[in-house]
């Protein structure tokens, strides 16, 4: 029962660093209504160009602020150099801009700040400590409670502040939300800089965790399922999501990998989401479409 | 008349260059091609290795003005570690250089395996160093494939005789629990049945747990090693999945210095990102680190005091991988000598390369010669061996640099061998080939 218990805690914390990744997917899909494939190539920049500053010898909250200034100018930039042409145009045309966008952030990074693997600490120790003989990582309650208050504050953002409605709005439909005066232009540009801001604090724990290396890019492939489970529009279900995710993979693995020859921990969840969907196609917690015909 | 006159010496210069052009073009040139890696998920270790490989050349034409008077050239392609990009590489570069490219050093087990065939087509030799097929040692049936060096199923081997002599004995490993911890690949399951023949020789208990390829995320099987309770973990990792073992080992309290892992796990690229985590951890490794070699202070001497480095970062030069490169080149460079012994001085094709990689002789009096004495093991390659070594050491991080764990360890062939030839024999029965008399090849 204890290993158990352990098992799913960490499945669980796990799960929510998961989440973290997934907020941004969620951020750009409420104000656009896109997939944004850049997600990854965000967190690797992120990382990248916090951790290079500092490097510089600059210190850990300028190097912090400059790296989220940075983030901030490239969202504006992406909005004035790409998205601007898009408007109106159909999602899938958005998405194809996001593919492109993934390949030329992720060569820009390497490009910019090097091809060099770097270590990342942030302070927080790695090494567990014992509750009842159940380990449970330092670093891990770190990340999870640092994700519970960006999605409480993201989730309060969208609800209750006027830009949070004007960026559900914004999804929903980029004509009716220009002919009611909501500056588009704006709302992206501010959805991406946010976006890059969640962007480099996932960045800053996956770095911590695995080194600011490329590979950060692969982080979102956990994000996926996570946002189907949750729904691409809920910042509270990519929470939710991201802890059924986390908690299944690593039970899946632990009790139901030996009997099928072990390594199910990456499609495990897509599974698990296909399940979701058949039941809930728009997720947990995302919005049901209903279209007049 | 001084328009005529400018228009005469116009023309001389214009011959004379042209002549000038045409006498370079005719010198003696060996191409070898260069299929680096420098952007993408692995450029950071690509970077260095090519950049290693590149110095030895340039340091090759610089000193000695190439080999036997035949000027090395080179050409780099961009893989970025992709088999599909790997494939382009090979066929934009095969043909090219007066006698085609002598080999291809792919740094990839996957492009390897890609072009295998059409390089054995083609002629051209494929040199593996520490990378591609074990069987492929047995050059009967694998005469275009050199995993020089040591292979993957010599590393196993030697890993588990690193762990017997930790323990005080091969004899002690009765009755021990062994944890072999795999990247989810083709690559990452290649040691599997070398393990188990040792699991059964010696009588240790051998699990298999395997991390779901790219292995960002190991906590579920960091917790099942915790239960297992092993006395070894053997790490069979690459790229990222080897920092995050480190930080899930050290996340459930397993001590680092009871990981043995795969030399690509085995580079500073692999235990800076761990931090304070990689400490006391060890990795296996086909080529010793650090600017203590002549031939390394050579090319700091004679190319980068002189602007003439290939890498831009000097700090890079004697860490692992860049000495790996290194010794990629000196390998390629001695095949190219060797075989100049029996073909001329000349630029050779790449079936004339393949005989000098088949009877390299890189003695420890060699070795010395090259400035690389200790760097590597001896050398000694044959149509029935291609691994021509098969030596391993071990390194352990403690937390700046790598410190010798072992000194060079030797594969348990008898267990080996007969799975390399069961394994070979296996693979000319799928491809249709008859394998060459060994006895016969001079």
């Amino acid at each position: 029962m204890q290993f158990f218990i352990e098992v799913m805690v960490g499945g669980l914390l796990a799960g929510v660093m998961y989440s973290l990744v997934a907020l941004g997917f969620v951020l750009i899909y409420k104000a656009s209504g896109v997939f944004n494939f850049a997600q990854g190539a965000l967190v690797l920049f992120a990382a990248l160009t916090f951790v290079s500053i500092e490097k510089m010898g600059v210190p850990f909250w300028i190097a912090l602020a400059i790296t989220l200034g940075i983030m901030v100018l490239m969202g504006v930039a992406i909005e004035r150099i790409v998205l601007r042409r898009l408007v109106n145009q159909p999602p899938i045309s958005l998405f194809m801009a996001t593919i492109g966008l993934s390949f030329f952030i992720e060569g820009l990074a390497q490009t910019v700040w090097g091809t060099e693997v770097h270590g990342l600490e942030l302070g927080i120790t790695d090494e567990p400590f014992d509750v009842m003989g159940v380990f449970i990582s330092k670093f891990d309650l770190f990340a999870a409670t640092l994700s519970g208050v960006l999605v409480a504050g993201l989730a309060l953002f969208f609800q209750k502040t006027k830009l949070g409605r004007a960026l559900r709005a914004v999804a929903d439909d980029h004509q009716a939300a220009l002919s009611v005066g909501i500056p588009l232009k704006h709302i992206w540009a501010i959805v991406w800089a946010v976006a890059g801001f969640v962007a480099l604090v996932a960045g800053m724990l996956w770095g911590s965790r695995l080194g600011v290396q490329f590979a950060l890019t692969l982080v979102v492939l956990k994000a996926l399922p996570v946002l189907i489970l949750g729904g691409f529009t809920s910042v509270p279900g990519a929470i939710v999501g991201g802890l059924i995710v986390g908690a299944g993979e690593k039970l899946a693995e632990v009790y139901l990998g030996p009997f099928i020859g072990g390594g199910i921990e990456n499609w495990f969840p897509y599974m698990l989401a296909l399940v979701f969907l058949l039941v809930r196609p728009e997720g947990l917690f995302g919005e049901r479409h209903i279209e007049r015909v | 008349m001084k328009t005529n006159s400018l228009k005469r010496s116009v023309l001389a210069v214009a011959v004379s260059l042209g002549t000038l052009a045409a006498g370079q073009a005719w010198a003696a040139e060996q191409f070898i091609p260069i299929p680096s890696y420098r952007v993408g998920p692995y450029a950071s270790g690509g970077s260095k290795y090519y950049g290693g490989l590149i110095d030895y050349i340039n340091l090759v034409n610089a000193k000695e003005g190439g080999v036997g008077g035949v000027k090395l050239t080179y050409e780099e392609c961009e893989t970025e570690y992709k088999n599909d990009r790997g494939v382009e590489c090979y066929e934009r570069l095969k043909a090219k250089g007066e006698a085609g490219a002598s080999m291809f050093n792919f740094m990839s087990t996957g492009i390897t395996y890609a072009t295998m065939d059409r390089a054995s087509q083609d002629k051209i030799p494929l040199v593996t160093i520490g990378f591609g097929r074990a069987d492929a040692k047995d050059g009967s049936v694998f005469p275009y494939v050199f995993p020089l060096i040591t292979s993957y199923w010599s590393q196993a081997s030697a890993k588990i005789s690193y762990i017997g002599q930790r323990l005080g004995g091969m004899d002690k490993l009765k009755g021990k629990k062994i944890v072999n911890l795999y990247h989810g690949s083709a690559y990452g399951k290649e040691t599997m049945p070398v393990l188990e023949a040792f699991a059964k020789k010696y009588g240790f208990e051998l699990v298999n747990v395997e991390v779901p390829a790219p292995g960002t995320e190991q906590q579920s099987q960091w917790l099942e090693i915790r239960r297992q309770q092993p006395d070894f973990v053997i790490l069979r990792s690459w790229g990222v999945m080897t920092p995050a073992a480190i930080k899930a080992a050290a996340k459930v309290g397993f001590p680092r210095d009871k990981i043995v892992a795969v030399w690509w796990g085995g580079s500073e690229e692999d235990v800076i990102p761990a931090g304070e985590a990689a400490k006391g951890y060890i990795a296996g490794s086909f080529a010793s680190d650090g600017v203590g070699f002549p031939v390394i202070q050579d090319i700091q001497k004679t190319l980068y005091a002189n602007g003439k480095g290939n890498l831009s970062d000097q700090a890079a030069i004697g860490t692992v991988n860049y000495n790996r490169g290194v010794i990629g080149g000196i390998m390629m460079v001695e095949a190219i000598r060797v075989a100049q012994g029996k073909f001329g001085k000349k630029a050779l094709n790449g079936d004339e390369v393949r005989w000098g990689l088949e009877h390299l002789d890189l003695s420890p009096a060699r070795l010395k010669a090259l400035g690389a004495a200790n760097m590597i093991p001896g050398v000694k390659t044959s149509c029935a061996n291609h691994e021509g070594s098969g030596y391993t050491r071990f390194m352990q991080w403690d937390g700046k640099a790598w410190k010798p764990a072992s000194g060079w360890i030797a594969p348990d062939n008898s267990v080996l061998d007969p799975l390399v030839k069961a394994s070979a024999d296996k693979y000319a029965k799928e491809k249709g080939i008859t394998p060459r008399d060994c006895s016969k090849e001079k």
